[in-house]
């Protein structure tokens, strides 16, 4: 039995928070300005609608349990359009009824965080068992594969910032951005030092009235991928909106030469700014002949599996992907640069495992995956490393 | 529209352009009416945001001088409700067909119920026009669509008594050939809670030619199916927006953050790993993080990680601590240091646990369960044995405070000073106290 004894500590030099991911996304989205959520109970995204139906009101913002997923969304989206600084969370059954909605918010490009707390799929899957299915039904999940934005936070820490850093994307970009969490990060309670609480700079969402624009519009597609500011309700002049291929003043159109630069404004303002978006976290060692590729919570395995290696003597590198939509391939490149073997450890079928046999082609490509509800273990990982 | 045009007070806001609708369509006279309301209503374009569904309804407000919202079918009552709650002082105006009614039914009777201050016109002509005339939620018994070819058998939607019944402040039904129309529509946008006016109009590509339909057969179908025209319900509840607003403001306590000083420091050479099996509802995750909050105590970090099933108070409730020196970023348990087995419920979870066990480890078992096959050390623990009674909820905590005394597994002081705690501290601490005295086998 151990004794105090003589152990006190008088002066408390250490004061430490035992609290879970899902918390600290809602504190990253309250620092990040988020005034206006909904979203409908789903295990294990609801303590997040909870907190936020909670806190909201009483900070001046709007809190709202919508009668559906579509509900949930669709609010947020005129909301965001009438001024909000909007979030949703659910889990993967929820992302697949936000599909429709995400393409409306990715083509009439409304700022939006939509928090994705996965659990074991497909359909109904495990509601309480953690997973990582959907890191490519987040890019792929809605009609005409236009690009997403999709941050993944590896710990509780990270959640917060991460959050912040999802608002400052969306307003950036006028797009909707994922923020891939799981059971297992939402929901472990965990010491953190508050000190690992990193804001990240959200900046402000400049609004333009239509006709301040020069010529006056609602939209500009070019130069492609430059992003006008957010026109909103209630302002000056009317300001129109849709989700069909529109023109600069929002009236449907399907001439080519006009609905070509539109579309590819959508893909530009994403693809032409990639080093931007592009967030990893490496731990390179020289000699190392194998990179621990991880994100979320398989980052977590990573981490303690690179420092049960090293200290066996063992040389390894290390790469947390944190922004996992669009792929970081140069930071991914570099980090690969001196090993021969790469190592993919993930909750899923192998997912991004395909992206990384892309990116790089002439590397060999470990894949350690799994999708039995149990997580990677560091010493899962440590017997790939040689 | 036979208003004459001097009377109006402010300018149109009607574009230039010229409806898309079919010849004879009902629509065209039904957006006219609604120019004419808001214009009574002295409203300027600005000052309305027009949000149109899917279908020929969904082109409506490229025709108005307005904000516009077209979004996705049967949605636009939801991101009507978006702007409301942002923007209550505009004008929020729903334009949708029978079909966005039919795939936006949730939508409409949630409007309904909320009472949320927009207004909903429904452009009812019976069927899908802009997708080839298919049957709707409305289309009344026995008629003709490509969908319905030997006749409807689907008994159609009383939209008004729908939303009427379930809150709406007003709903109104009319056809586009009323000539008071107009009045109504202002009425329903003037109104601060929900409105609804289904007006039925004459589909002429589809409905029309394939029922002999008219304006005569609007009237006769609606008093075939016993349903009324004109304004059918009222309400005066408060409207949602700024019922919402009244009641905010209130402070609660709701961030799942506990903040824990460590008060002693204690040296820990290795991460330890204490797991407690039981039922749910058998407060088995609170003792459990008695345990990671007394080592946070003692300047250790600690996570802790709950199974259960989907249900609320039924099945297993598993969690497990780690303890560690320094920060933990892998969550999972390959081997307890000690498991407490506090229920058959448990039990049943905890055979992989008990297999990767050694003899330095321990098993608290609840002496009503078999004693289990483990290469670990087994103390049995008898809960009836207590001089104070303590309940099957409050197994957990008991049993949980008898193996941190015996193993030691974190200082029992930092563990009781985390029991006694907040406000069931002193309840918690006579459990403690009635665990600790338990005789252990």
């Amino acid at each position: 039995m151990t004794a105090l004894g003589g152990l006190r500590i008088t002066t408390a030099s250490i004061e430490r928070e035992f609290t879970d991911g899902a918390t600290a996304i809602v504190r990253g989205a309250l620092a990040g300005g988020c005034n206006f959520f909904a979203g409908y109970p789903i295990t294990p995204a609801s303590p997040i609608l909870m907190m936020m139906l909670r806190d909201l009101p009483a900070r001046g913002g709007i809190g709202m349990q919508g009668e559906d997923e579509m509900a949930s969304i669709g609010m947020c989206i005129g909301a965001a359009m009438s001024g909000a600084r909007a979030m949703t969370a659910t889990a993967g059954p929820g992302i697949s009824l936000y599909s429709e909605n995400i393409g409306l918010a990715l083509i009439g490009e409304v700022p939006l965080v939509i928090v994705d707390v996965q659990r074991l799929g497909p359909s109904t899957g495990a509601a309480t068992t953690t997973a990582q299915g959907d890191i490519q039904f987040v890019r792929w999940g809605t009609a005409g594969g236009f690009p997403i934005i999709a941050l993944c936070p590896s710990t509780i820490a990270e959640c917060y910032t991460l959050t912040m850093k999802a608002f400052d994307l969306a307003e950036r970009f006028r797009c909707p951005v994922f923020l891939m969490a799981d059971k297992e990060l939402a929901l472990t309670m965990r010491t953190v030092d508050p000190a690992d609480y990193e804001d990240a700079v959200v900046r402000e969402r400049p609004v333009i009235d239509p006709e301040d624009l020069d010529p006056p519009a609602e939209y500009r597609y070019e130069p492609p991928g430059e992003v006008v500011p957010m026109q909103l309700y209630g302002g000056k002049h009317p300001v129109r909106f849709t989700g069909s291929t529109h023109d600069q003043h929002a009236y449907i159109t399907k001439q080519p030469e006009i609905v070509g630069p539109l579309n590819q404004h959508l893909i530009s303002k994403i693809d032409d700014h990639l080093d931007e978006i592009a967030l990893v976290d490496t731990d390179l060692e020289d000699g190392a002949n194998t990179l621990l590729a991880g994100y979320g919570v398989t980052a977590g395995s990573v981490r303690e599996a690179v420092a049960a290696a090293r200290a066996e003597g063992t040389k390894v590198s290390s790469i947390t992907i944190q922004s996992l939509w669009p792929i970081p391939e140069r930071q991914i490149r570099d980090a690969a640069s001196d090993v021969d073997r790469v190592v993919m450890a993930e909750l899923n079928p192998g997912l991004y495992k395909r992206e990384l046999e892309r990116v790089l082609p002439d590397k060999e490509i470990v894949s350690i995956a799994r999708t039995d509800g149990v997580l990677i273990s560091p010493s899962q990982l440590l017997e790939v490393i040689e | 529209m036979s208003t004459p045009i001097e009377l109006l007070p402010n300018p149109s806001l009607r574009t230039e352009a010229d409806y898309p609708f079919c010849p004879g369509c009902g629509h065209g006279p039904v957006l006219d009416a609604l120019n004419e309301a808001l214009m009574k209503l002295q409203l300027a374009p600005q000052e309305v945001v027009i949000v149109s569904d899917i279908g020929c309804s969904g082109l409506s407000d490229q025709y108005f001088t307005t904000s516009a919202f077209h979004g996705l079918h049967g949605r636009s009552i939801t991101y009507a409700t978006g702007i409301k709650l942002m923007r209550p002082d505009l004008a929020v105006v729903v334009i949708m067909g029978d079909g966005g009614t039919g795939i936006g039914g949730a939508h409409m009777l949630s409007a309904a119920r909320r009472n949320i201050g927009i207004t909903v016109l429904v452009l009812n002509n019976f069927n899908f026009g802009m997708t080839g005339g298919q049957h709707s939620t409305t289309t009344p018994e026995g008629f003709l669509t490509p969908t319905t070819p030997s006749g409807n058998l689907e008994a159609p939607l009383d939209i008004c008594a729908t939303v009427g019944v379930n809150g709406a402040a007003y709903s109104y039904r009319g056809t586009s050939f009323d000539h008071d129309l107009a009045d109504r529509i202002a009425e329903g946008v003037a109104t601060e809670g929900f409105a609804m006016l289904d007006v039925w109009d004459l589909c002429t590509a589809y409905f029309v030619r394939n029922n002999q339909f008219g304006r005569r057969q609007i009237d006769a179908t609606m008093e075939a199916l016993g349903l009324e025209s004109g304004v059918l319900y009222r309400s005066d509840k408060p409207e949602f927006a700024a019922a919402y607003r009244k009641l905010a403001g209130g402070q609660h306590e709701g961030l799942r953050v506990k903040r824990v000083k460590a008060t002693a420091a204690v040296r820990l050479d290795k991460r330890m790993h204490f797991v407690v099996a039981g039922s749910a509802g058998g407060r088995v995750r609170s003792a459990a993080r008695l345990v990671a909050t007394a080592a946070m105590r003692a300047g250790w970090w600690s996570a802790q990680r709950d199974d259960y099933p989907i249900t609320v108070k039924s099945g297993h409730s598993v969690s497990e601590v780690i303890i560690s020196p320094g920060e933990i970023h892998y969550s999972g348990i390959e081997r307890p240091n000690v498991l407490v087995v506090v229920s058959e419920d448990g039990y049943g979870k905890a055979g992989p646990y008990l297999a990767s066990m050694t003899p330095d480890d321990t098993v608290f078992v609840v002496a009503d369960l078999p004693r289990p096959d483990t290469a670990a050390e087994v103390i049995t623990i008898d809960p009836n044995q207590s001089d104070v009674r303590i309940a099957k909820a409050a197994r957990a905590l008991a049993m949980v405070a008898k193996a941190v005394q015996t193993s030691g597994v974190v200082p029992f002081e930092l563990f009781e000073e985390s029991a006694g705690e907040g406000g069931f501290g002193e309840k918690n601490l006579e459990l403690v106290a009635a665990g600790v005295g338990l005789p252990a086998g």
